[in-house]
């Protein structure tokens, strides 16, 4: 997985709340075996007029030029700013592989559906939690300012505005360390290969029909 | 000390490790794959060279992707005519042959939505905690198990070493007592309670589904609860163990063994909150209170009584609510104040893992016998969560119901829930639909879905729009 310490780049609006999954990558595009390629057809059927085929080039395709990603000032983005519930429906990781392939490294937002939360930590995308007021605070800086960038620094868990104003933000102590070091977390777990198997002992010898074998 | 909820019990249970920075290794007993989010992770255990933990916890079928007319189904996977489904699917059968593990292959008879047959198989049991990367996953949990979605990373994460690491959620208890109307179905109460906390009420929370109406409630019907919890935002949601619970896993094809039956039902017996446990947060509902439910925008807390009309945005004081109220009326092609009854309805969609078991086939095969479908619904179909389901539907008759009143019987699958093989909504179509998500686009592109229980779709179909089903039955009476 890729580190996260500091990024720093322009911020980019998603400007409403209960931003589902289907919404993010729609799930024709969920057919692909890979995990890279996505990035193309996030938020799909905001993105462009038309409905978006897998294995399709997108160029060519009717663009909705109201779509803030399609405007010329937020070319370039890699943090989006969001709203309440961000990522809410299924569990499909293509959301956070469609946002970091389009270029994001992290989002804003006042909260996210939790499968979403977890998901991007898997993926070397940093998903902070602000309070409402930051929020639209951010967001109405964003809109007044063209090129608005942001800095959000992992390490001091701060998010820095072009002012030098900054907030703090909280993250897992475990999540954090992970994405400061780009730790595969498989890894990690198979360190404690002896815990898994104590327990499954355990277990065995009390619950045995939890072994049984499915067939 | 306070008791202990379901959910703690659960937890601590499956506790591996805890780590000093507050996350924690929980063991997973039970883990279901489908085709659309395994990929990848079988991808991973190889590039890393690794092994599948422990391969005989793991079952995997087709889904999503899956055709549901015979024709297409006749020839299994050679016969997928969309050639970036039949990849999948045959990736799925691939992966499983070459690691071992045990899938219900596209027309084995068990095959079905993976929520479906996890009870239906008895490979989920009460006590265990079950993965799947499937949000929905949560619908186990009427089992009186730990049951949640993962990502792709954690379905690798959990090939590879049969835990998960997690954080303790909160505990929230959604108490429904009193007694449901008649006419008035799981669904209409899971409906109620996400127009009653919102989408993301649940959010960092599992839910426990307790009170009078869970406890009368049939295992079918807390598997359409709990299968919804995750519209309501948590994770996981579940009902505690009682004799219904445990005769329902009885004679299952995976129940323990006649060895090992007594001592698995005494440790479920635990698997209940205590008297003095306590919930971080409390929601109550008078069960007695709710009326059939259809949504009429695209989030699944827009929800109404089917006697309501569509809501009107000024009269929402929260401005980010208000806007998103906004754009699903424009999506959906509603107006504020519009009658729920005079929706124009194109198509009828009765199956998803929320409600394909039998009990809602004959729920639905009830309202439509010896009826005949509206002409103005172009299509209503019914899509069996099952090979299984589909087999005691086809003996029970049910399947002739259906056809003799104008509605198409199909083989097992997610079908026109997520639209992801042929059976989708054309632009602008709007759906009676069973599933669990009106999200824009979900049923097609463009779709307008309207989620309902299999009696309102039932009822719809025959109507040609929404009517009350306990109206409905009357005149039919
Ligand atoms: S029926 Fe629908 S919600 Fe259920 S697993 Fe299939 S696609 Fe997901």
């Amino acid at each position: 997985m890729k580190a996260f310490t500091k990024v720093s780049g322009v911020a980019a609006p998603m400007d409403r709340a209960n931003v589902d999954t289907d919404m993010i990558i729609p799930k024709q595009f969920l057919k692909s075996i890979k995990r890279s390629g996505f990035g193309k057809n996030l938020f799909d059927e905001l993105r462009y007029l038309d409905e978006g085929m897998p294995d399709q080039s997108c160029e060519g395709r009717p663009v909705n030029t109201e779509f803030p990603l399609n405007l010329e000032r937020y070319q370039g983005a890699s943090i989006l700013l969001a709203r309440e519930n961000f990522g809410c429906g299924s569990s499909r990781e293509h959301a956070p592989w469609a946002l970091d392939d389009y270029g994001f490294r992290a989002i804003l937002a006042p909260s996210y559906a939790d499968i979403f939360y977890n998901n991007s930590f898997k993926n070397g995308l940093l998903p902070v939690i602000l309070d409402e007021a930051i929020i639209d605070k951010l967001f109405t800086e964003m809109y007044a300012e063209e090129g608005y960038e942001l800095t959000i620094d992992l390490e001091q868990q701060q998010v820095i505005t072009p002012s030098g104003e900054s907030f703090a933000f909280e993250v897992d102590e475990f999540r954090r360390h992970c994405l400061l070091n780009g730790l595969d977390d498989i890894g990690l777990t198979l360190e404690d290969a002896d815990f898994i198997k104590a327990y499954e002992k355990k277990r065995r010898a009390e619950a045995p029909w939890l072994f049984d074998t499915i067939k | 000390m306070a008791g202990k909820t379901l959910y703690d019990k659960l937890w601590d249970a499956h506790l591996v490790k805890q780590r000093d920075d507050g996350s924690a290794l929980i063991y997973i007993d039970r883990h279901i794959v489908h085709e659309v989010t395994s990929p990848q992770a079988f991808e991973g255990l190889r590039l890393a060279n690794r092994q599948i933990w422990r391969v005989d916890s793991v079952l995997a079928t087709p889904d999503h992707n899956v055709p549901t007319t015979v024709k297409e189904r006749a020839s299994g996977v050679e016969g997928i005519e969309d050639p970036v489904s039949k990849i999948q699917v045959k990736t799925l059968d691939d992966n499983c042959d070459s690691f071992g593990i045990t899938e219900y292959k596209i027309n084995d008879r068990r095959q079905g939505i993976v929520h479906v047959i996890g009870p239906e198989s008895g490979a989920c049991l009460p006590g265990m905690t079950v993965v799947c990367g499937d949000s929905h996953t949560a619908t186990n949990g009427a089992l009186g198990a730990l049951a949640h979605g993962i990502g792709t990373s954690e379905v690798e994460h959990v090939l590879a070493t049969q835990c998960l690491v997690a954080k303790k959620m909160k505990n929230m208890l959604v108490k429904v007592d009193g007694k449901l109307g008649k006419g008035i179905t799981p669904k209409d109460v899971v409906l109620a309670i996400i127009a009653k906390i919102g989408t993301a009420g649940g959010n960092g929370y599992a839910i426990e589904f307790g009170g009078q109406v869970f406890r009368d409630m049939s295992m079918e019907g807390r598997m359409t609860v709990c299968n919804m919890a995750i519209e309501a935002g948590a994770r996981a949601g579940m009902v505690a163990v009682d004799e219904t619970t445990i005769n329902y896993v009885k004679d299952r094809d995976f129940a323990p063994s006649a060895a090992h039956w007594d001592a698995a039902v005494k440790e479920w017996q635990n698997f209940v909150s205590d008297d003095d446990a306590v919930f971080d947060s409390v929601v109550e509902l008078d069960g007695s209170a709710i009326n059939p439910q259809v949504s009429w925008g695209t989030s699944p807390e827009m929800v109404v009584d089917v006697s309501a009309a569509v809501p009107n945005p000024s009269d929402e004081a929260d401005s980010v609510k208000k806007a998103g109220m906004e754009r699903a009326l424009v999506y959906m092609g509603l107006q504020a104040g519009q009658k729920i009854t005079d929706i124009h309805l194109d198509r009828v969609f009765i199956g998803s893992c929320t409600n394909s078991r039998i009990e809602d086939m004959r729920a639905a095969a009830a309202v439509v016998k010896g009826r005949t479908k509206a002409a103005s619904i172009k299509e209503a179909i019914v899509v069996p969560g099952s090979g299984l389901v589909k087999a005691q539907a086809e003996a029970e008759g049910l399947d002739k119901i259906f056809v003799e009143a104008g509605l198409e019987w199909r083989e097992p699958g997610c079908s026109m829930c997520l639209a992801m093989n042929a059976d989708k909504l054309g632009a602008g179509e709007h759906c009676a639909s069973t599933s669990n998500r009106n999200f824009e686009g979900r049923q097609g592109y463009g779709g307008r879905t309207h989620l309902v229980s299999p009696e309102m779709a039932a009822a719809a179909a025959i109507a040609g729009h929404f009517v009350d089903v306990r109206q409905f039955e009357l005149e039919g009476e």
